[in-house]
This record gives structure tokens, sequence and C-alpha cells, in this order.
């Protein structure tokens, strides 16, 4: 196990535990707004995100706090925004869908399925235009490719060859509807991206050193060769689709499928892989698991004790001068 | 000594503000279907092809919603995009983008980031354009914060309006009439701006004060000709911002007047009248009364028939009925007036199809 596999573990962690504080904390009622929590899906967000450099961008969409933390969204911020305190990143007029870090390179996310597609590749034109080496991954659901925009944008970013990373994590389910009730059988993702002159491949979406490694690859084409690529990936939410809490007792996924998910949980596999590599003892993992727990709760302290924004900021940043 | 001025047409003044506007900053470009095309978008887009680089002006595929997410994306990397569209309804497919994205970004970014970004939909009427090529829908995009919306009538103001709205750091929406494409005046050729969110005073008088925009205002000015004959002095003032809305110019005209008409370019209902008379009632209703009408489009989906259009659009002979209502006074059209031209052209010399 090398240090790359820690630092994969590790993000992957951090990401894990800050969304199951999140869920444990959500019921005291301070965090007012939809969270679209990202467990079970760290792995794509983290295998892709970790081949980006500073400088490369990312858009996103509801399901965003993984793209976030793994891209290196500032973690107060975020919590802070959540409160809906004046120290979010969107000083709380966005909230959980609406998180922003440009300075990590996190450009937005916002909750209209689709919508950031055509952006995300608008930034990818800029790019190019600049003529500079860097790329936008656009991270996206798969209900997201049922939108008239998701084909619109990969058609011009085929036909202008921009340095665009397509990423469609198909977790299967649109809320409740399974993807066999909005998807014909035939129907393939890769197959359009192709069909559009868009390369395209399908990663393990339960293991992360897969992900990275065959992105890294794809991430570098991408850059060299200013061309567009789509990946999908397939991934598995453990709780509801918008709050903190499992919500299969409604029994819209299949027990087997579930199962099958949970065994394969990508977070689970890697810690597994150390604590038998013996590259990592149970204390040393509780030692960085201590270390996180810290860092999350002095960062969820400062979103409590961070002010709401005065009134004035209601009707500010409307229009800018 | 008189300079004599120099006389444009409102398509010719586009064309050089964009052309200007393109030279001054780098950053402009101009995209959306058939720019570059032989007829550059009825003329205003005309020639620019051949002045500038294939990156600074370009088609793009039919692909509205998306190709206006490209242009925020473009913004949001510092480029000034400006979108053509040949008729308002084609940008109604691109409303998420416009409404819920461009609309919000600066907002919701808490001032981060902003969407510099013109959209300039063109507005027609007439030669049986229908239901789906003849809607003004200004009042759409009025009502969303975060947008700027606006409407020249001269050809001096759609070149002012258009450097200024560029330049602007917001979406700006940019309403073109079909109608106002044609006409002409006085255009400097320097680069010169006007500001936004500013009404304009064009002509002060005592009895009664009117409100209009766009190719309305045109209707307006020739029907003021027909009050001075009758020896009623009209205040009309130009809201060529709608959002957002100067009111102060409108208020102290009510003041003096006590009547208020407003033309609208669309449809009446839930429209700019109803927005003006409500502000001005809202304002001075309680210490006087106050006369107000307002007129425009009649509430439904406007014909292709020139048989049933022509009774859609307000004209001279129904606005002057209700300035007769609102000043109550019989008002003497002389047959001068009485244009011969068909509803459905704004002048002899535009046949259609357009």
């Amino acid at each position: 196990m090398n240090i790359k596999n820690k630092k994969l573990f590790l993000k992957m962690l951090r990401i894990r535990m800050v969304e199951e504080c999140i869920s444990k904390r959500y019921s005291e009622w301070k965090m007012r707004c939809p969270v679209h929590l990202s467990i079970g899906q760290e792995a794509p967000a983290v295998g892709v995100i970790e081949n980006l450099s500073k400088e490369d961008k990312i858009v996103t969409a509801h399901r965003s706090h993984a793209h976030y933390l793994a891209k290196g969204g500032d973690l107060k911020s975020m919590i802070s925004e959540l409160y809906g305190k004046e120290t979010g990143c969107a000083k709380g007029k966005g909230g959980s869908m609406h998180l922003i870090d440009l300075k990590a390179g996190i450009v937005a996310a916002v909750p209209i399925v689709g919508s950031t597609i055509p952006i995300g590749v608008g930034l990818s034109w800029r790019i190019k235009l600049k003529k500079k080496k860097n790329i936008v991954a656009i991270f996206f659901g798969e209900g997201a490719t049922e939108e008239g925009v998701f084909q619109e944008s990969l058609d011009f970013a085929s036909l202008h060859s921009l340095p665009a990373l397509f990423v469609c994590e198909n977790n299967e389910f649109s809320v409740y509807s399974h993807i066999k009730k909005r998807q014909a059988k035939k129907r393939n993702i890769l197959k359009i991206a192709k069909a559009l002159g868009i390369n395209s491949t399908k990663l393990p979406g339960d293991d992360v050193t897969k992900i990275y490694n065959l992105s890294a690859k794809i991430i570098k084409n991408i850059k060299k060769n200013s061309k567009p690529h789509l990946i999908i990936i397939d991934t598995f939410r453990h709780l509801e689709h918008c709050g903190p809490n499992n919500d299969d007792h409604l029994a819209y996924r299949s027990k087997t499928y579930i199962k099958k998910w949970l065994n394969n949980d990508p977070l689970k596999k890697i810690e597994k892989k150390f604590l038998t590599s013996n590259c990592m003892s149970n204390n040393d993992l509780n030692t960085i698991k201590i270390k996180i727990e810290k860092e999350i709760s002095s960062a969820f302290q400062f979103a409590e004790s961070s002010k709401f924004p005065s009134k004035r900021l209601l009707l500010q940043d409307i229009y800018a001068d | 000594m008189q300079i004599k001025q120099r006389i444009i047409t409102f398509a010719e003044a586009i064309n050089e503000a964009l052309e200007q506007v393109m030279k001054k900053d780098k950053n402009v470009i101009v995209m959306g279907l058939g720019v570059d095309d032989p007829g550059g978008v009825f003329g205003t887009t005309k020639n620019l092809v051949k002045k500038f680089p294939k990156n600074r002006i370009f088609d793009l595929p039919t692909s509205e919603n998306a190709f206006t997410g490209f242009a925020i994306g473009l913004a949001l990397g510092g480029k000034k995009p400006v979108i053509t569209h040949q008729r308002v309804e084609f940008s109604m497919l691109s409303m998420e983008q416009i409404i819920n994205q461009a609309a919000k970004w600066f907002y919701m970014s808490a001032g981060q980031a902003c969407v510099p970004l013109v959209i300039r939909l063109i507005i027609g009427r007439g030669w049986g354009q229908g239901p789906q090529h003849s809607q003004s829908l200004e009042v759409l995009f009025a009502h969303i914060p975060g947008l700027k919306v606006v409407c020249p009538s001269t050809p001096f103001e759609a070149k002012g309006l258009l450097i200024q709205s560029i330049e602007d750091k917001n979406p700006v929406i940019f309403f073109e009439h079909r109608w106002l494409h044609i006409t002409k005046g006085y255009v400097p050729k320097k680069y010169y701006k006007i500001p936004l969110g500013k009404s304009k005073l064009i002509k002060t008088g005592e009895d009664i004060t009117i409100v209009s925009f766009s190719y309305m205002m045109i209707e307006c000015l020739r029907i003021d000709k027909i009050l001075k004959e009758n020896n009623i002095s009209p205040e009309i003032i130009n809201i060529y911002s709608l959002n957002p809305l100067e009111m102060n110019k409108i208020y102290n005209s009510v003041k003096k007047t006590k009547k208020i008409l407003v033309v609208d370019n669309g449809w009446k209902n839930y429209g700019i009248g109803a927005e003006i008379i409500a502000s001005v009632n809202e304002k001075l209703g309680k210490i006087m009364k106050i006369l107000c009408e307002r007129i425009g489009v009649l509430q439904a989906p406007i014909p292709s028939t020139r048989g049933l259009a022509k009774y859609s659009y307000p004209n001279k002979d129904t606005i002057i009925q209700v300035i007769e209502k609102l000043i109550k006074k019989k008002i003497k059209v002389s047959k001068k007036y009485n244009l011969m031209i068909p509803s459905d052209q704004p002048d002899s010399s535009f046949l259609g199809p357009f």
C-alpha cells in the first residue's frame, strides 16, 4: 500500500466522517437546509479529483459534499453554509446545494439536474481559448443524462474539442425512481457519448485505486490532446436521496442490491486492505480518526458560534457594480 | 453653421456598437444562431465576421439552453459573451439557464463571481408571424431580480445602451423590436454609453403623463403630434430600462398632471402598466387622486392572419380613445395622420417574409 493509496483512503475517510457527523447532528435542527449526503459515493469523487491540479476546475450538482471536500473546499465554510451563517462559503445564501470555493477550483454546485454540464463546458471552452493546459471536471448523476442539455453539451464539447471530463456517477436512483423506469434497456450512456464523437470509459465504482489510476490516464490525455472524455462510475448512496436518514424501509431498492454494495463499500474495502497489509495498525487508524474528529468538531463549533448574516445582506450582491 | 448630423438605422447602430465594443475589449464575443450568416441577423451583425477572427463571432448548434450555459461558463472565466436570438421565443428554451443560473449567480456566490452576459432578443411583429414569432415577453425577464432588462426605442439609444449593457457586469436582456431595426436617427460615430437603470423625460407637458418603451414609444411620439394640434400637452417618459426601473421621473410628472397612461409593448395583464400604475398609487395615491389607464396587446395569442392581428395591437386610434377618456376631451385627428400602410407593415418598404 503506497502513499497515494493512503491519501485516497484518508480523503474518503474524512468525507465519510464529515457526512456522518452531518447525518448525526441534523436532528438538532440547526442545519436547516436540504442535504444530499455523499455517504457511499466517496470513491468516484476522491478517485477522480485526486488527479486534478489546483488550477483544474470542477462543477457539480446537488450531491456535492464529497466533490467539494475532495477538491480541497474549506470545511469550516462548508459547515457554516449548512448552518446558514455569514461565515459560510456563500454567506448562507446558498446552503448545502450551492457550495463554492473558488480558491480551490470549485466553481459551482447547483441542484437543477444537468444545469452545470453546459456551464462546465463553457469553462472548458474558456480554458481552450486561453490555450491553457487545465481541464474542467463536470460531475453529474445518471439522471442528468436524461436532460437535453447533456447531449447538447457533449455535442459542443466534441465539436470544439474541449478539455472537459464528464463524470457520470450512476447510483441508479433519481430520488425513488429506478433507472429502469427512466431509461430504455438498450440505452447506453457510453455509446451516446461515442455517437457524439466523445471517448467514453466505464470505471469500477467499488475500487478507488482503480478509479484513480484509470482516470489519471484519461485526464493526462485530455490535457495533452484537449479532447473531451466521458466516464461512468457505478456507485451507491447509503442514505435517502435527501436528508440524514436511511430510508430502505420503504423498499424501493432490493435487499440483494443493497447488500451487494454494502459488502463492496469502497471505503471499507480500502480500510481493510490497509489493516491487513501491516501498513496501518488499528491504533494508527484510531489516531487518524481522532484527528479527523477534532477537525470536524472544530468546524461545527465554528459554524455554531458564527453569526447569521445581517439583514442588509439580503439585498446585497443582487447586481455586480 | 449647422453641423449635419449623421443619420443611420437602428440595425446599423447595433452593428456599430458591436464592432466598436469588440474592438475596444477583446473579451467581447458575439455568438448565436446565424450571427455569421450573410444576412447578419437583420444586418445587426453584418460584416463582423470579416473584421474579427472566428473565435470572436461564431455560429452555434441549435441548443439554446446549453449554449446559454456555455456563455455563463465563458463569462465566469472573464469573457463577455453577447448571445443573439433572432426571435424572443427561442430564448424560452434557455429560461432555466437565464433565470436559475445567470440571474442568481452573483447572489448565490455571495458576490464572489459575476456573469457579464448580454442576451439580445428580437421581438417580431407583422407579416403573419403568428403566435410564436411575435411575442414581447419583457415582463417575464423584468420580474427576475438579478437580470437587467433594456428596451431601446431609437438608434441613438440602441448604440449607447448596447455598449453599456456589454460593459455591465450582470446578465442584461436586450430587447430589439423588429420594426425598429429600419428606423433612422442621429447616432454619433464615437463610442458612447447610456447608463442603465434610468428613464428619460422625452418631452415636458402639463396635461397627461404618457409612459412607454420600445416600439410603442414611437407610436406615442406619432400621437404627440396629433395631441399638439388639439392643444393637449403630454409629458412623455421613455422607460428604456425596465429593470432596474427608475420611477422618480414618473412620480414627479404625475404629481403635476395627475393623469397617467402606460402604453405597454406586450400584453396588458400583469404587465408593465400594472407595475407602474401600482407604484404610482402606492407613492401618490394617498395625497392626490390620480386617473390611470394602461394599454397593451389584447389578452390572446397573436394570430398570424392580419385580418385578426390588427386587433391585437394598440394603434393610434385605440390609444387616442383612451387619452380622450383620461382628459375628458374630444381629440380631432386630421386626415393626414391616417397612414395608408397595411397593419402588418411598419412602413411601405418593409415587405416580408422576415
